[in-house]
């Protein structure tokens, strides 16, 4: 039986562009250089390693990248699929403009299940909404195991195994396949996509799909299907400029008296 | 007055204080009322009770600790049944988010996460949100169902305001779907005897600058001296001379302390993600074009294994 994975991947505007909102408070996907989010990077490379493995036993495995979002979106699939997903699926609708995470959960959830798994990878946090909670909403709707936040992880016999690096305690967690994985920054450096694989990707199969081939109605997502509101966004002020004085062995003096000022020492 | 459910983080009855800084936001809102899981809720419930708890719901199970948080949603479900609060309130820890997220989902909430502050308004608690690495700042609300939110650590000063908080069993029946996910192994982190970096007053972190593992203890020293949490760049984690815990920035700690010490930083939009909210900025660097020195209220241009060893011998003199 082939191993059927799922990555959900999320394009992003560029972090170090400039970021902002656009007149209804949503954020601004449309005026800014968007790519895949680095974070799902990791999600690519852990999937594509699991495949990878399953193929060396002689076993079969498949990876299917999945996005909701707009049409630049294509971009983030695009990569992934140069990095060595076999196929991927776009969920593109105007109806989603302004969706709020529980109804992007909605809607990666119908798309997986559409598509088929065994096992769902998603990336720690989106870097726009750095939530983190994507994958854990998924599980709820999926009625699957939440294995998330891992640094290492791997799958064997129906079993998906992984470190959780948490603030307290490092745990060893395991769970039943179906399940919904997330990986974080420490799973290992995710690969460059090679110019073979660039080649190939242009041939690869990206598949559209829009809400009613989700059978969502369209208030269910979107602006107006949003549980939450956003009322304000004010660019944080600049930080007044501060004093920097050059190191000529007074240095750390002078921040000590500038410490004390402060009350600090 | 509405009840608003606080989601107890602690260990073995310790209530660590972002808790009690919710229990403090809370009051804005309404009646605190604590859910404590796990062991250790009488020892808590002092505590909890001291700073606003009216209650304390109580539920003590091994499913809580053998398998990954669903049999605490399971249990913080039950407790929302039992009070129909006006707001659920959750610590924003990596499992604080996917308790939260996952009740919102089953009660028909809308949530909020990584809130910096929080306030009664005419429909719903208003949260504000420090967005895109904190350049924005933004308020928003809940509008459907009872508001979930999730609040980062040093969002309040904590205020003692003592309450009844009587402890009450919760009883709680676990969804066939709680132990989904084994915890086969769980090994404690050890305390290094250096406040938490999240709920520090001060933080003194070192980059790439410091150039190597056994260089770290010049961060140390100084951050000893000043009673200070000791943080790193991803560099420097990367790198393999600090651990992965003490990461400041996006995919590490946020960190929102009354001063921040960044030695051998740069400053990338990742790490000032993670820090760009604190109250005073200092930082050490020896490139005076480094992004970090936009940020600083002080800023020493020169090598840090000049400057903080130097510093941490007037921070010893100077408190004697
Ligand atoms: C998705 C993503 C997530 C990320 N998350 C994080 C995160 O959470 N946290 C984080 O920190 N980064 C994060 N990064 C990485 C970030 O982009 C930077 O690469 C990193 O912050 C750089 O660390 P640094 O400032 O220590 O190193 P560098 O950028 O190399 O800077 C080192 C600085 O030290 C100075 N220096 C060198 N020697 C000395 C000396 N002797 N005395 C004084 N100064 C000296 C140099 O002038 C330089 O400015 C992330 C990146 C991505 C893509
Ligand atoms: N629009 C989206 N399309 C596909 N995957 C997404 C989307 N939004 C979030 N994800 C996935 O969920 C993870 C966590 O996202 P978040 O909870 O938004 O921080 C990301 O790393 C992605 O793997």
């Amino acid at each position: 039986m082939s191993l059927r994975i799922v990555v959900c991947v999320k394009y992003v505007p560029d972090a170090t562009g400039d970021r902002h909102f656009a007149d209804d408070l949503t954020v601004d996907r449309e005026d800014v250089d968007g790519l895949l989010s680095e974070l799902d990077e990791y999600a690519v490379e852990q999937a594509l390693q699991i495949a990878e493995g399953r193929r060396q036993g002689g076993d079969d495995a498949e990876v299917t990248v999945l996005t909701v979002g707009p049409e630049d979106a294509k971009d983030a699939l695009r990569k992934a699929l140069s990095m060595g997903a076999d196929k991927a699926v776009h969920v593109e609708d105007d109806d989603l403009h302004g969706t709020d995470v529980i109804g992007t959960s909605l809607v990666l959830a119908k798309a997986v299940e559409k598509t088929g798994y065994d096992l769902v990878v998603c990336g720690m946090a989106s870097t726009d909404g750095t939530m983190g909670v994507l994958p854990a909403l998924l599980s709820e709707r999926l009625g699957v195991p939440q294995v998330t936040l891992l640094s290492e992880v791997s799958v064997e016999d129906g079993k998906v195994t992984g470190r959780r690096d948490g603030d307290a305690a490092t745990e060893q967690l395991e769970a039943a396949l179906p399940a919904v994985v997330s990986v974080t920054d420490q799973s290992g450096e995710a690969r460059y996509p090679s110019f073979k694989g660039i080649m190939a990707a242009k041939k690869k199969p990206v598949q559209s799909l829009d809400l009613d081939d989700l059978d969502i109605d369209a208030d269910e997502v979107g602006l107006g299907g949003s549980w939450t509101k956003v009322d304000d966004a004010a660019e944080r002020p600049a930080r007044t400029a501060g004093t920097i004085v050059k190191d000529e062995g007074e240095g750390a003096k002078q921040l000590a008296e500038f410490l004390a000022g402060q009350k600090f020492i | 007055m509405a009840e608003v459910l606080v989601y107890v983080d602690h260990v073995d009855g310790a209530v660590r204080k972002p808790t009690l800084e919710l229990l403090t936001l809370a009051r804005r809102i309404g009646d605190p009322v604590a859910v404590h899981l796990g062991a250790g809720a009488d020892s808590a419930a002092a505590t909890l009770a001291e700073y606003g708890a009216v209650k304390v719901l109580a539920a003590d199970a091994p499913e809580f600790a053998d398998y990954l948080v669903v049999p605490k949603v399971d249990a913080l479900q039950a407790a929302y049944e039992a009070v129909s609060p006006a707001a659920v309130l959750v610590p924003s820890s990596a499992e604080g988010k996917e308790i939260a997220a996952r009740l919102a989902l089953r009660i028909g909430a809308g949530i909020i996460t990584d809130a910096v502050d929080l306030e009664a308004g005419d429909s719903g608690p208003v949260a504000t949100q420090s967005v895109f690495a904190a350049a924005f700042t933004t308020r928003s609300r809940v509008t459907k169902g009872t508001p979930v939110i999730t609040v980062k650590p040093n969002s309040a000063a904590p205020e003692a305001a003592p309450a009844a908080g009587q402890v009450e069993q919760l009883p709680v029946t676990f969804g066939e779907k709680s132990t989904g996910t084994k915890v086969v192994s769980r090994t404690p982190r050890e305390s290094t005897g250096r406040p938490e970096l999240t709920e520090a007053a001060i933080v003194v972190s070192g980059g790439r600058g410091v150039n190597g593992a056994e260089n770290f203890s010049v961060i140390e020293n100084l951050a000893d001296a000043l009673g200070a949490a000791v943080g790193a760049s991803r560099a420097a984690v990367d790198a393999g001379w600090y651990p992965h815990t003490h990461q400041v920035g996006q995919t590490g700690k946020s960190v929102s302390p009354q001063l921040y010490i960044a030695a051998g930083i740069s400053g990338a939009i990742q790490h000032r993600a993670g820090m760009q909210t604190s109250k005073t900025i200092v930082a050490v660097n020896k490139d005076e074009e480094a992004p970090i020195f936009d940020l600083v209220d002080y800023g020493v241009v020169g090598d840090l294994f000049e400057v903080l060893p130097k510093l941490t011998e007037e921070v010893k003199a100077r408190k004697g």
